[in-house]
C-alpha cells in the first residue's frame, strides 16, 4: 500500500516536472528566435551543402547547443538559450528520476515486474525514452530534441496517471510467462527508438522546409542540419526495427503458449504488423531514389502513428484477446 | 602534421543498387513486354508500393469483425447493417486475410521478392570475389581525405605497413604500384539477402503449417475423458494435405480443475489462477501420467500440443418424466456468454415417456437480482449458483440419427409448458431442489454444479521453419543495418627533402554510421608517426 502510494506520487511529481521542463524548452525555443546572429549563417551553410554535396556542418557553423562550447554569436541572447536549454534538461532529469522511483516502487508494491498494464508498460516505457534521450544529450548533444521530448514524455506520464490509472494487482494467467516479460520490454525498447525516431522526422520535416526556402531561422537554425537529422533518424530506426521484428516474434511466441496459436489475426497483432511493414516501408523509402528525404521522414511518422494507434486505440476502441488494459 | 580536411563524408551515400537496374525499354512483343513487366515487378519502387498496399489491406480485418474470430459478432454486423453487410460479405471483408485481394498483395509482393532476390544473389557473388576498385588518381576528392608527411622515405615499407593497418582493421587489401586499395563491409549485402529469403522461409512455414497442420477444440467436463480422435472433436480444422493417420492415439482424463478469481477490490472477477489435473496416456496400453495443464504451459505429447484454452459451468441435473422414470441424469455443459460466466445451455430428455422433455435457459454461477432487471451473474466463480429454465415438451422424435446440436434447441414439435395462467413455466433451481413441472409431466433436480474444460489439440508442423527463419530474418537485418561498407585508398608519393607524403582517402558505401573521416584521419596520423594526437570532432 505505502510502495502503491510512493509510486504514484512520484509519477504525478514527474508529470509536473517534464511540463516545467518542456516550458523551460519552450523558454529556449523562445528565446533562440530572437537570436539574429544565426539567420544569415544557415544560408551559407545551405550553398554549402548544394555545392559541396557535403552535408554535415562544418565545425561551428552549426551552433551545436552543446555544454561547454562557447557561443560565438551574440552574448546575451545566447546566453539565455544556453540557460534555458539547460535549465530543461535539469529539470527533465529530475522528472526521469521521479519516474524511475514510481515504476520501481509499482513493481515493489506489485511484488512483479511492472509491464502488467497500460498504466504499467506506459510508464515504463516512457523511462526508456526518456533514458535514450538522456543518455543521447550527454554523448550526442541530442538536446535539440529537448521540447518534443519533455511534451511526450508529460502527455505520456500525464495520460497513464490519469486515463490509464488502474491499482495494483496480480496478472492474469495468460500473462504468466518468460516470453511476455521479454516481449514487452522487446516492445517498450523498440517504441522508445520509434518514438525518439518520429520526433527526429517532424524536426527533420521543419528543418528541411526551412532549409528549402532558405530562410533557417530562431529556434530551426539551433538544430542540426537537415542530413543530420535525418542520419540520427534513420540510426534510431534502424536499431529499433530488428528490435521490433523480433518484438513481434517474441508475441507470436507467447501467443502460441497463452492461445494455442502463433498467429491469430487478432487486433493487436494486426496493427503490430501493420506498424512493422509500415517501418519496413521507410527502409525502403530512404534507399528508394525521389523517396528519401522528406518522404521517407513521412513514412516514419505515420509508423509512429500507428504504434499509438495499436497501442492506445486498440487497447481501449477495439475488443480482442489483448485487452488487458484493466482501464 | 595531420591535417584532415573538413570535407566530410558517409552522408552522401552512392544510389545503393535496388536490384537489377534494368534500363533497356521494353522491346516490342511478348517476350519483351513480359520482361517489362518483371522489370517493374522487381523494382524497388514497386517493393515499396505493395508494402504499402499490404499494411493497408491488414487494417480492415482489425476493425471489421473477422468469420474466423467471432463469427457470433459478423452476424451482429450484418444484422445491424442490412445494406453493408452483405457488400461487405461479397468482397471478403468478413474474412480478409483469407480473401482474394490480401492473398494477391501478400503474393505479388513474394513474387517481386523472389524477383529481387535472385539476380541481386549474382551481383553480390562476384562482387564478393573482387578485389578492392583500384585507387581513384585524386584522393583529395572523396569525401573524406588526409594527407601527411612522413620524414622516412622507404615507399614499399610505408605501404606495406599501411596494408597491415588495414588489414588488421579487417579491411580487404589490394596493393598496386604506390598505393593501397581496400574496402570491408562485404557483409551487408549479405545480411541483407539473408534477410529478405529468411522472409520467403517464414513464408513457407506458414503455407507447409496451413497444409498439413490441424487444430481443434473439444469440451470435457471433469471427471471425463478426450481421446485424440476425430469424433471426439466439436469444431476440427485442417490443411488440405492432412489425413486422421496423422492424429496421435492418445488420450486425456481431466480430473480435477482449479479456478481462482480476484476477490480484492481491485479488478474484481479477474482469473487468477486456471489449473486443470489431467492424466495422459500416450498411446493405447501406456502406463498413464498425472500432469498438470495450465495456461501457458501447454502439454506436448508426441508433437501433438494440447492447450487449455478456456472453461466454463456443467450443472448436473436429473430430469424424470411423467412416469417416475428418469430420462436424463447427469452434468450438462453451459457455455459462457459474458466475464462472469452467465451461461447458457439446453437440457434435452429425449427418452421422457410419454411426451420427451427439453429445457433451455441460463446458468448463473452467482447469480444476483437487481430490481425488475434480467438477473444476472455478478461474479465468475460459483458463490450463488442458479440455473434458470423454461421448459418445453412433445410427442417422441423418430430417430433419424442426423446429428442434433446440443447447445441449442430446436423447438419444431415442441411446445412450451406454461402456468395455469398461461404465462411460460419458469424454474429456478439451486443445488440440491427440485422442480415439479405442471401437469404432472415430471420434474427436474439440480443435484449439484461441476466444470468443464476447453481443451484445444492441435499441430502445426511448419512452424519451427517460420522461427527458425525469423532468427535469421533479424540476424540477416543487423548485419544489413549495422555494418558499414567502406573503402580507403591510400598512397605513398615522394616529398621535398627525401619525405614521403601519406595520401588517404576514405568512402562510404552506406550511411549507417559516421565515422569515416575520423577513421581517416587516424590512418594518416598512424602511418605518419603522429598516432594518438586527438582528433578533434569535426561535429
Ligand atoms: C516482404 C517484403 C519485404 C520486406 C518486409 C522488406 C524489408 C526490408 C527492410 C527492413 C530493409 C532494410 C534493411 C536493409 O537495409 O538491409 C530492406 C532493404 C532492402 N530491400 Fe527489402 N523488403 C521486402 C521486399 C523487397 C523487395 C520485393 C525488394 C526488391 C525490389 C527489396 C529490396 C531491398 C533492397 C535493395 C534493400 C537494401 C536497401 C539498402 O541498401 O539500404 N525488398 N528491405
Amino acid at each position: 500500500m505505502r510502495f502503491e502510494y510512493y509510486s504514484s506520487l512520484s509519477l504525478v511529481l514527474s508529470v509536473v516536472v517534464y511540463a516545467l521542463a518542456m516550458f523551460a524548452h519552450a523558454a529556449e525555443w523562445a528565446a533562440a528566435r530572437r537570436d539574429t546572429s544565426l539567420e544569415t549563417e544557415p544560408e551559407r551553410q545551405l550553398v554549402g551543402a548544394r555545392a559541396g554535396g557535403s552535408g554535415r556542418p562544418s565545425p561551428g557553423s552549426t551552433p551545436a547547443p552543446a555544454a561547454g562550447e562557447s557561443p560565438e554569436g551574440s552574448g546575451a541572447v545566447r546566453q539565455r538559450v544556453e540557460q534555458f536549454g539547460r535549465v530543461g534538461v535539469a529539470l527533465t532529469l529530475v522528472g526521469f528520476l521521479l519516474s524511475v522511483v514510481g515504476v520501481v516502487c509499482r513493481g515493489l508494491a506489485a511484488g512483479r515486474a511492472p509491464w502488467g498494464n497500460m498504466f504499467e508498460f506506459t510508464t515504463s516505457a516512457m523511462v526508456f525514452i526518456v533514458a535514450a534521450y538522456l543518455l543521447m544529450v550527454w554523448k550526442a548533444n541530442l538536446r535539440w530534441l529537448g521540447l518534443p521530448l519533455t511534451l511526450l514524455a508529460a502527455v505520456g506520464n500525464g495520460l497513464a496517471v490519469t486515463v490509464f490509472y488502474v491499482a495494483v494487482a496480480p496478472l492474469v494467467p495468460a500473462l504468466h510467462s518468460v516470453w511476455f516479460l521479454i516481449h514487452i520490454v522487446a516492445a517498450a525498447v523498440a517504441g522508445a527508438a520509434f518514438n525518439v525516431g518520429g520526433l527526429m522526422s517532424v524536426l527533420y520535416l521543419l528543418r528541411k522546409r526551412a532549409e528549402d526556402r532558405g530562410q533557417v531561422r530562431g529556434y530551426l537554425a539551433w538544430l542540426p542540419t537537415a542530413r543530420r537529422i535525418d542520419l540520427l533518424t534513420y540510426r534510431f530506426h534502424a536499431f529499433a526495427f530488428p528490435l521490433w521484428t523480433f518484438t513481434v516474434a517474441a508475441g507470436a511466441v507467447w501467443a502460441e503458449y497463452a492461445w494455442g496459436r502463433y498467429w491469430g489475426w487478432d487486433p493487436k497483432e494486426t496493427w503490430a504488423l501493420v506498424t512493422w511493414v509500415i517501418y519496413a516501408c521507410y527502409l525502403h523509402a530512404r534507399s528508394t531514389a525521389g523517396w528519401r528525404g522528406s518522404k521517407a521522414a513521412v513514412v516514419a511518422i505515420i509508423g509512429l502513428a500507428s504504434f499509438w494507434f495499436n497501442f492506445v486505440g486498440i487497447n481501449l476502441l477495439v475488443s480482442g484477446l489483448h485487452s488487458y488494459a484493466g482501464v | 602534421m595531420t591535417q584532415t580536411p573538413t570535407r566530410d563524408a558517409g552522408l552522401d551515400s552512392p544510389e545503393p543498387s535496388p536490384g537489377p537496374v534494368r534500363d533497356d525499354l521494353p522491346q516490342l512483343g511478348l517476350r519483351g513486354g513480359l520482361r517489362f513487366l518483371w522489370a517493374q515487378l522487381s523494382s524497388m519502387r514497386t517493393a515499396l508500393v505493395l508494402l504499402f498496399a499490404l499494411a493497408l489491406a491488414a487494417i480492415p480485418g482489425s476493425l471489421v469483425p473477422q468469420r474466423k474470430i467471432s463469427p457470433v459478432r459478423v452476424s451482429d454486423f450484418i444484422a445491424a447493417h442490412p445494406t453493408l453487410g452483405p457488400i461487405y460479405d461479397k468482397i471478403g471483408m468478413f474474412h480478409v486475410y483469407t480473401s482474394p485481394w490480401f492473398s494477391a498483395i501478400y503474393l505479388l509482393l513474394f513474387v517481386s521478392l523472389i524477383g529481387c532476390i535472385i539476380p541481386r544473389v549474382g551481383v553480390y557473388a562476384r562482387a564478393v570475389r573482387a578485389r578492392p576498385p583500384r585507387t581513384p588518381r585524386h584522393l583529395s576528392r572523396l569525401p573524406a581525405y588526409a594527407s601527411a608527411e612522413v620524414g622516412t622515405a622507404d615507399p614499399d615499407a610505408l605501404l606495406a605497413r599501411a596494408a597491415g593497418l588495414l588489414r588488421a582493421r579487417r579491411y580487404r587489401v589490394r596493393v598496386e604500384g604506390t598505393s593501397v586499395a581496400a574496402e570491408r563491409g562485404y557483409l551487408r549485402e549479405a545480411g541483407n539477402l539473408v534477410f529478405h529469403i529468411s522472409l520467403i522461409f517464414v513464408l513457407l512455414g506458414a503455407g507447409i503449417g496451413a497444409l498439413w497442420g490441424f487444430r481443434g477444440t473439444s469440451v470435457v467436463i471433469v471427471g471425463q475423458g478426450f481421446s485424440n480422435n476425430l469424433t471426439q472433436y466439436d469444431d476440427f480444422a485442417a490443411g488440405a494435405e492432412f489425413t486422421d493417420s496423422g492424429l496421435q492415439p492418445f488420450s486425456v482424463t481431466v480430473r480435477d480443475f482449479q479456478v481462482k478469481f480476484e476477490t480484492g477490490p481491485v479488478q474484481r472477477g479477474a482469473a487468477r489462477l486456471f489449473r486443470a489435473d489431467v492424466t495422459v496416456t500416450d498411446r493405447p496400453g501406456a502406463t498413464p501420467r498425472d500432469v498438470a495443464l495450465e495456461v501457458n504451459k501447454p502439454l506436448k505429447i508426441n508433437g501433438t500440443t494440447v492447450h487449455l484454452i478456456g472453461h466454463g459451468y456443467a450443472p448436473v441435473v436429473t430430469v424424470k418424466d411423467a412416469q417416475g422414470d428418469i430420462a436424463f441424469s447427469g452434468p450438462v455443459v453451459f457455455l459462457p456468454q459474458d466475464g462472469n460466466f452467465t451461461s447458457a445451455g439446453v437440457i434435452k430428455a429425449p427418452d421422457a415417456r410419454p411426451d420427451r422433455l427439453a429445457f433451455e435457459g441460463i446458468f448463473l454461477p452467482t447469480a444476483v437480482q437487481t430490481g425488475t432487471a434480467a438477473p444476472s451473474s455478478a461474479f465468475p466463480d460459483a458463490l450463488n449458483p442458479t440455473l434458470l429454465l423454461t421448459a418445453w415438451s412433445g410427442p417422441p422424435k423418430v430417430e433419424t440419427g442426423a446429428p442434433e446440436n446440443v447447445y441449442s434447441l430446436n423447438t419444431a414439435g415442441l411446445t412450451q409448458l406454461k402456468t395455469s395462467a398461461g404465462a411460460p413455466f419458469r424454474i429456478a433451481l439451486q443445488p440440491g431442489a427440485t422442480v415439479d413441472l405442471p401437469d404432472g409431466q415430471g420434474s427436474i433436480q439440480m443435484s449439484g454444479v461441476t466444470r468443464w474444460v476447453k481443451l484445444q489439440v492441435g499441430d502445426a508442423p511448419g512452424i519451427p521453419i517460420s522461427l527458425g527463419a525469423i532468427g535469421f530474418a533479424v540476424f540477416g537485418l543487423c548485419l544489413s543495418l549495422f555494418i558499414r561498407p567502406r573503402r580507403v585508398w591510400i598512397r605513398v608519393l615522394p616529398a621535398e627533402g627525401g619525405h614521403s607524403l601519406v595520401e588517404v582517402g576514405g568512402l562510404d558505401r552506406a550511411d549507417a554510421r559516421g565515422g569515416l573521416t575520423e577513421d581517416v584521419a587516424e590512418l594518416a596520423a598512424e602511418l605518419s608517426g603522429t598516432a594518438g594526437t586527438e582528433q578533434e570532432d569535426p561535429r
